[in-house]
C-alpha cells in the first residue's frame, strides 16, 4: 500500500471508525441506569482494607 | 533473586561497560563506558557489603505477609523526593547560567549539557519515579491485589534508576541524539525499553489478578500512560548507530518526517506522561485526601476517552510555519483547541470532588496543594491550546513564553499533585499517624505557589518582549533589533526567573526534611498558636 492509498484510507474509513468508536463509548457511558453503577464504582478507592479474595 | 546472583549480574555489567569503553569507536562511548564502569562497580560493592552472610536458616525471615507490596513504593517515594531536589537544583543552576553566562563551566557543565539534564531529571527522574511509585500504590489498592511478578517490580525500580544515571551522565559527556525530551543515545533507549516492558507486565499483571471486578478509572489513565509511552519511545528512537560500539546514531527518518515524528513524540510525552499519568494520581489521591468519591465517575470516563482520542493528534502545533504541510499544522491546531473540553471537564471533576466539603481546604494544607495543582492543570491547558493557534504562535513560538507555559504546567500541575500524593502516602507507608509537620507543608505550598507565579509571569513579559522585538521592522523594511538586543532586554526577567525557581526549590527542600522526619520520628508535637505557657485549670 503506497502513501496515497494509506492516506485516503486514513482520512475516510479510519476517521469514521475512530469517530464511531468514540461515540459508542460515550453513549454506553450514559446508558440508562449507568448513574447508579457509576456512583457505586466511584467508591472503589475506599475499599482498600477489605479482605482479599472473592 | 539472591544477592549472589545479583552481584554476578552487576559484575557482568561492569565487564561489559569496561569492554565497551576500551573498544569504543568514539570519545563519547569511551567516557560514558568508563563512567558506567565506575558507577556499576560502586553498586556492586554496595550489594556485597549489604548482603547477609549468615547461613540461610539463621537469617530473619523475609516473608512479607502484608496484603500489599509496599517496599518498592517506599523506595519510589524516596527516589521521587531525591530526584525532585536534584532536578529543581539543576533548573535553578541553568536559570542562573542564562542570567549570568559566566557561570557556564565548559565543557561538562555548560548550558547545552545541563539543560537536558534538568529536563530529564524533572520529567523522567522526578515525574517518572512519582508515576511508578504512585501507580504501584494505587493499582494494588484499587484492584485489592499484590503487585504481579514478585521481584520484577524491584527490577523496574532499580532498572529505571539505572536508566536515569545512564541518561544524565551521558549528557555531561556529550551523548545526545538532539531530540528534545528524547536526548539519550541508542543504548540508553534500548535499556529503557526493557525496563518499560517489565513495568507494563507488573502493572497489567496486577490488573488482571484483581479482586475488584471493575478497573477503577485511575488505572485506565495509568495504563494509557504506560502503553502510549512505550509506543512513542520506540517509534521516535528508531535510529541507526554509526557503529556497534559508538555513542552516536542517526534517526531512521529524515527532514520534516523526523521533525513530525519528534513532535508527535514530544507532545504526547506531555499528553500521556505528564497528563494521563498524573491524572491517574489525581483520580485516586484527591478523593482519598478529601475522603469523598470523585464528583462524577461518568465524567471521568468521558474525560479519559476524549483525552485519548484527541491528544495523539495535537503534536504538529509545535511545527507551525515550518516545512510541515499546512494541513498537518492546521490539524494539530484544531485538535489542540478541542482538547480544551476534556481538560476543563477533568479540572471541574477534580475541583467539584470538594463540593460540600470546601471547609476542608481551611484545615488541610495537603488538600490545598492538590487543589492548586488542579487549578494549574486548568490554567495551563487553557494557555496551551491558545498558544497553538497559528496567529498566537507566530508571536509566542521560540520565545520564553513557551518556557513559562511549560513551567506553569510542570511546576504547578505535575509538581504540586506529586507533592500532594507524597504527603498523603508517606504517613501511610511508614505507619505514622500523620506527617511530621503540617506547618511545613503550608510553607512548602506558599513558597512553591509564589515561585511558580513569579516564574510564569516574568516569562510572559520576557516572551512577549522577545516576540515583539523579533518582528519589529523600520520604515525601510529592515529589522530593528539584532538578536543580542533581545537577549540583553530580558536580563532582569531572567534574574527574576532564577529567583522564582529558587523559591520552588526551597519548598522542595522543606518537603525532603518533612518526609525525612516523618519517616524517622513521626508526627511532631505541636501546640496551637498562642497556647504556649497556658496552664489548664481544673474545673472548680
Amino acid at each position: 500500500m503506497d502513501y496515497e492509498a494509506l492516506r485516503q484510507l486514513a482520512d475516510s474509513w479510519g476517521l469514521v471508525y475512530l469517530f464511531l468508536a468514540f461515540v459508542t463509548v460515550v453513549a454506553f457511558n450514559f446508558r440508562p441506569g449507568s448513574k447508579e453503577t457509576a456512583d457505586e464504582l466511584s467508591k472503589i478507592p475506599f475499599r482498600e482494607d477489605e479482605p482479599h479474595g472473592n | 533473586m539472591s544477592n549472589g546472583t545479583l552481584t554476578v549480574f552487576i559484575a557482568i555489567g561492569v565487564i561489559l561497560s569496561a569492554a565497551a569503553s576500551i573498544f569504543a569507536q568514539d570519545d563519547i562511548l569511551r567516557a560514558h563506558g568508563l563512567l558506567m564502569t565506575v558507577i556499576m562497580f560502586i553498586g556492586m560493592l554496595v550489594v556485597i557489603v549489604l548482603s547477609d552472610y549468615r547461613p540461610a536458616h539463621s537469617r530473619p525471615s523475609r516473608k512479607d505477609d502484608s496484603p500489599y507490596m509496599d517496599d518498592v513504593v517506599r523506595f519510589g517515594v524516596i527516589a521521587t523526593v531525591f530526584w525532585g531536589v536534584v532536578g529543581f537544583l539543576a533548573g535553578v543552576a541553568i536559570a542562573a547560567q542564562l542570567a549570568w553566562p559566566q557561570l557556564n563551566i565548559e565543557p561538562y557543565f555548560n548550558f547545552n549539557r545541563l539543560r537536558p539534564l534538568h529536563t530529564s531529571a524533572v520529567i523522567f527522574a522526578f515525574g517518572g519515579n512519582a508515576l511508578i511509585a504512585t501507580s504501584f500504590y494505587v493499582v494494588q489498592r484499587t484492584c485489592r491485589a499484590r503487585l504481579f511478578g514478585g521481584d520484577l517490580a524491584w527490577f523496574v525500580f532499580w532498572g529505571y534508576q539505572f536508566f536515569i544515571l545512564l541518561a544524565a551522565t551521558g549528557y555531561l559527556v556529550g551523548a545526545t541524539q538532539s531530540k528534545e525530551y528524547a536526548e539519550p543515545e541508542w543504548y540508553t533507549d534500548i535499556w529503557l525499553t526493557i525496563v518499560w516492558v517489565a513495568y507494563l507486565i507488573v502493572f497489567m499483571g496486577t490488573v488482571i489478578n484483581r479482586k475488584e471486578p471493575h478497573i477503577y478509572v485511575a488505572n485506565w489513565f495509568y495504563m494509557a500512560f504506560i502503553i502510549t509511552v512505550a509506543m512513542l519511545h520506540i517509534v521516535n528512537n528508531l535510529s541507526v548507530p554509526v557503529s556497534f560500539l559508538g555513542g552516536k546514531s542517526y534517526s531512521a527518518f529524515s527532514g520534516v518526517q523526523d521533525a513530525l515524528t519528534q513532535w508527535w513524540y514530544g507532545h504526547n510525552a506531555v499528553g500521556f506522561f505528564l497528563t494521563a499519568g498524573f491524572l491517574g494520581i489525581m483520580y485516586y489521591f484527591i478523593p482519598k485526601q478529601a475522603n469523598r468519591p470523585v464528583y462524577s465517575y461518568r465524567l471521568s470516563i468521558v474525560h479519559f476517552w476524549s483525552l485519548i482520542f484527541l491528544y495523539i493528534w495535537a503534536g504538529p502545533h509545535h511545527l507551525h510555519y515550518t516545512a510541515l504541510p499546512d494541513w498537518a499544522s492546521s490539524l494539530g491546531m484544531v485538535f489542540s483547541i478541542m482538547l480544551w473540553m476534556p481538560s476543563w471537564g477533568g479540572m471541574i471533576n477534580g475541583l467539584m470532588t470538594l463540593s460540600g466539603a470546601w471547609d476542608k481546604l481551611r484545615t488541610d494544607p495537603v488538600l490545598r496543594m492538590m487543589v492548586i495543582a488542579v487549578a494549574f492543570y486548568g490554567m495551563s491547558t487553557f494557555e496551551g491550546p491558545m498558544m497553538s493557534i497559528k496567529s498566537v504562535n507566530s508571536l509566542s513560538h521560540y520565545t520564553d513564553w513557551t518556557i513559562g507555559h511549560v513551567h506553569s504546567g510542570a511546576l504547578g500541575w505535575n509538581g504540586m499533585i506529586t507533592f500532594g500524593a507524597i504527603y498523603y502516602m508517606v504517613p501511610k507507608l511508614w505507619g505514622r499517624e500523620q506527617l511530621y509537620s503540617l506547618r511545613l507543608v503550608d510553607w512548602h505550598l506558599w513558597l512553591a505557589t509564589i515561585g511558580i507565579v513569579i516564574y510564569a509571569s516574568v516569562m510572559w513579559v520576557a516572551g512577549i518582549t522577545q516576540g515583539l522585538m523579533w518582528r519589529e521592522y523600520d520604515d525601510q523594511g529592515f529589522l530593528v533589533n539584532s538578536f543580542i538586543d533581545t537577549v540583553s532586554a530580558v536580563h532582569p526577567e531572567y534574574v527574576l526567573r532564577a529567583f522564582g525557581g529558587l523559591l520552588y526549590l526551597s519548598g522542595a527542600l522543606l518537603m525532603a526534611y518533612n518526609v525525612y522526619k516523618t519517616v524517622t520520628v513521626g508526627a511532631r508535637r505541636t501546640e496551637p498558636v498562642g497556647a504556649a505557657g497556658k496552664q489548664l485549670e481544673p474545673a472548680e
